[in-house]
C-alpha cells in the first residue's frame, strides 16, 4: 500500500488538463498566507524558482506539486485534495482569468496512511 | 444620512494617460458583488498591450512631474483629499459593495483614513529635507532625494480604497509616476477615485490598469521599464515578483500574509471597569473586516488561570455581533469577498475539527434574509485547540479565531513566535513591565499594545520573516520611493597632484 499527500477530483483535473493545453508544462505550488493565499497555484512550469526549500508533495493530473519546506512541517499530518470552484483570485494562477479557483480540502491521514506514505 | 447601493454604468475603461480607455482586446470581465452575488459592471480584462501602454503614459509624464516642487505635489494630495472627503460616502458605499464589508467600515474607517493618508504625504513631503556634510575643509557632500522614476503597484481587495491609498499617496507624494493594477475583486472605488482626480492630477501621473494576475498583473511586475514594484498579497506571488524584479535589478516592497497572535494576560481581569471591556472588544476585533485583513488577530492566546471567565465573556460578545444588510449603520459584519474565499474558511473549519478543535461559537454559514439571501455571509466563529494545528498557522482570511492558553509569560512569547509570520500582534496586560518587555520580545513589524487594528498615517506598518519586507505608511516610506543622489563637491582650487 502507498499512500500519496496529495489528489484531485475529476473536475479540478479537467481544468489542469484544458490549462496545460493552453500554457505549456505547470505546476501546482501551495502559496501562505494574505488574502488570495492558502490556496494552490498553478503556475508555467519555468516561471516558478524550485529549489531545496520545495518539497515535491506529489504529482496530480499529470503536475508535479510543491509547496515551501517551513511550511510542509505545519501540514505535513493533512492529506490534500486539489478541488476547484468557481471564483475570483488576485494572485498570478492561471486558472483565475477563466473564473474559477483551485482550493485545498484537507482531512487528517490515519496512522495506518502515516506508516505507508509515499513521500 | 441615508446609504444606498451605488449606480454603475455597464463598463468601464483603463484609465492611461489620463483618461478612460477601452482595453485593447476589447474584452472584458464581469464584476459582482458578495453582498447579493448580482452583477455591478463590466471591467477591462487586460493584458501586456494595456499595461504597456500605461507605462508609455508613465514614462511620457515622467520627466515634467518629477521636476515639480514639493509644495505643488503637496498641493495636489491636499486637494484629493478634499475630493475624496466630499465624496465620502460614494466611495463609502461602492466599497461596501464591490468588497462586500459594512458601511459602518467603509464611512468611519476606510474613506476617512484614505482621506487622512494623503494629507499626511502632503505634509510630510514638504517637511522632508536632503542632508549636507562638510567632509573636510574644502568639501561638501549633499544628500538629494529624488524620485525613482515610475512604479508598479498590485494592490489587494480587503480595503480597496485604503490599500490603493497606501501605495499610491507616497509614491505621488515623491513625485513618481504610477501604473498600478487593482485587485479584480474591487476595480470600482478606484475608478471612481480616477473619474473624481482626473482634473487635479497631471495626465499620465496615475494609471490604473484592471484585470487578472496572470494576464495584467505578470507583465507589470516583470516589465524592465518600471523602476520599483510593490505589491501585496500571499506568499507564492510574492516570490514570483521577487523573482521578476532580480532580473530587472528593481527594489521591491511585499505586503504578504499574517498570523497574528493576540495576547491577553491575567492582570486584564484584574477588574471589571472600562479597560476589561476594552480587552473584550480587542479579543473580538478578529471579525472586524470579516477577518479579511493580513493582521487580523487570528490566534487568541489567554492566560490560563483566566481562560474561563474571559472568554465567557468574549463569546458572548461575539454571539452580540450584528450581522445583515450591510447598508445598515448598524451592521457590525459583513459579507465575505468572494465564493471561493467563503468557501475555503469554511473548508478550514472543517479541518480544524477534523484536527480536535472545538467550535465555542460559529462554524457555519450566517444566512443573510431579503435581498442579501444570495450573498456569501459566515457567523463569527471561535475555535480552541492548541498552536501546532494548521488553522492556528494558517491565515483563513476569515471571521475566525483560534484559541489557546499559556502558562506564563515565556510559554506566550514561545508559541507567539511559533509562526511563519510577523505582521501583527496584540498584547493587553495592566503590567508596566509586560507592556513593554512581551513587544519588544515578539517577532512582528506591529505590536499593539491595549489596542487593536488601529492604523495611523504616522505609524510604520509592515512584517517580519514571511510577511514580508518594507514598510507602508509613516514618512519612512517616502525613502521606499526616493533614489538618494549624493552630490560630492569640491571647493579646492588646488589639484590632487596625483597626476
Amino acid at each position: 500500500m502507498q499512500v500519496d499527500r496529495v489528489s484531485i477530483t475529476n473536475k479540478a483535473s479537467k481544468l489542469v488538463e484544458e490549462l496545460k493545453n493552453r500554457h505549456g508544462e505547470v505546476i501546482f505550488h501551495q502559496s501562505g498566507g494574505c488574502c488570495d493565499g492558502s490556496a494552490p497555484m498553478l503556475l508555467p512550469k519555468d516561471d516558478f524558482y524550485l529549489d531545496e526549500s520545495d518539497i515535491h508533495m506529489g504529482n496530480v493530473a499529470g503536475v508535479d506539486f510543491y509547496m515551501n519546506q517551513a511550511q510542509y512541517e505545519y501540514w505535513k499530518h493533512t492529506h490534500l485534495t486539489v478541488d476547484v470552484i468557481k471564483g475570483r483570485g488576485s494572485s498570478f494562477s492561471l486558472e483565475i482569468p477563466e473564473g474559477y479557483r483551485f482550493k485545498i480540502d484537507s482531512r487528517l491521514f490515519t496512522e495506518e496512511e502515516q506508516k505507508h506514505l509515499s513521500t | 444620512m441615508s446609504h444606498s447601493k451605488p449606480k454603475f454604468q455597464e463598463k468601464y475603461g483603463n484609465f492611461i494617460g489620463g483618461e478612460f480607455v477601452p482595453p485593447k482586446s476589447g474584452e472584458y470581465f464581469d464584476n459582482t458583488s458578495p453582498t447579493d452575488g448580482k452583477f455591478i459592471a463590466k471591467y477591462p480584462r487586460s493584458n501586456k498591450d494595456d499595461v504597456n501602454a500605461a507605462i508609455d503614459a508613465a514614462k511620457a509624464a515622467e520627466n515634467e512631474w518629477s521636476k515639480t516642487s514639493a509644495t505643488e505635489r503637496s498641493m495636489i494630495l491636499n486637494k484629493i483629499a478634499d475630493i475624496i472627503e466630499e465624496n465620502l460616502d460614494e466611495f463609502a458605499a461602492m466599497d461596501t459593495y464591490d468588497n462586500g464589508k459594512p458601511i459602518r467600515e467603509t464611512t468611519m474607517a476606510d474613506t476617512p483614513l484614505a482621506v487622512d493618508h494623503f494629507r499626511y504625504f502632503a505634509g510630510a513631503i514638504r517637511a522632508q529635507e536632503g542632508s549636507a556634510s562638510e567632509l573636510n575643509t574644502n568639501s561638501v557632500s549633499l544628500i538629494i532625494k529624488e524620485p525613482l522614476g515610475v512604479v508598479a503597484q498590485i494592490v489587494p481587495w480587503n480595503f480597496p480604497l485604503l490599500m490603493f491609498t497606501w501605495k499610491v499617496a507616497p509614491a505621488l507624494a515623491t513625485g513618481n509616476c504610477i501604473v498600478i493594477k487593482p485587485a479584480e475583486q474591487t476595480p470600482s472605488s478606484v475608478t471612481l477615485f480616477a473619474e473624481k482626480v482626473k482634473d487635479v492630477l497631471p495626465a499620465g501621473v496615475l494609471n490604473i490598469v484592471h484585470g487578472f494576475g496572470p494576464e495584467a498583473g505578470k507583465p507589470l511586475a516583470s516589465s524592465p521599464r518600471v523602476d520599483k514594484v510593490a505589491f501585496t498579497g500571499e506568499t507564492t506571488t510574492g516570490q514570483m515578483i521577487m523573482q521578476y524584479a532580480s532580473k530587472n535589478l528593481n527594489p521591491v516592497t511585499m505586503e504578504l500574509g499574517g498570523k497574528s497572535p493576540n495576547i491577553f494576560f491575567n492582570s486584564v481581569m484584574d477588574k471589571d471597569d472600562a479597560f476589561l471591556d476594552k480587552c473584550i472588544e480587542g479579543a473580538v476585533m478578529f471579525a472586524l473586516n470579516q477577518g479579511e485583513v493580513c493582521t487580523c488577530p487570528s490566534r487568541m492566546l489567554i492566560q490560563e488561570d483566566i481562560y474561563e471567565e474571559f472568554i465567557e465573556k468574549v463569546i458572548a460578545r461575539t454571539e452580540s455581533i450584528v450581522q445583515g444588510d450591510p447598508y445598515d449603520m448598524k451592521t457590525q459584519l459583513g459579507a465575505q469577498a468572494s465564493e471561493d474565499q467563503f468557501d475555503k474558511i469554511l473548508s478550514y473549519i472543517k479541518t480544524g475539527k477534523e484536527e480536535g478543535a472545538e467550535v465555542l461559537t460559529g462554524g457555519e454559514q450566517f444566512q443573510a434574509s431579503g435581498d442579501y439571501k444570495d450573498g456569501f455571509y459566515l457567523k463569527p466563529t471561535i475555535l480552541k485547540g492548541h498552536n501546532k494545528m494548521r488553522v492556528f498557522q494558517e491565515e483563513i482570511f476569515g471571521p475566525v479565531v483560534s484559541v489557546c492558553t499559556f502558562k506564563d509569560e515565556a510559554e506566550a512569547i514561545e508559541i507567539a513566535n511559533d509562526t511563519l509570520y510577523g505582521l501583527g500582534a496584540g498584547v493587553w496586560t495592566r503590567d508596566g513591565h509586560q507592556l513593554y518587555q512581551i513587544p519588544r520580545a515578539i517577532k512582528a513589524g506591529r505590536v499593539w499594545v491595549n489596542c487593536y487594528h488601529d492604523y495611523p498615517a504616522h505609524a510604520p506598518f509592515g512584517g517580519y520573516k514571511m510577511s514580508g519586507f518594507g514598510r507602508e505608511n509613516h514618512l519612512m516610506m517616502l525613502d521606499h520611493y526616493q533614489q538618494s543622489k549624493n552630490m560630492l563637491i569640491s571647493y579646492d582650487k588646488n589639484k590632487l597632484g596625483f597626476f
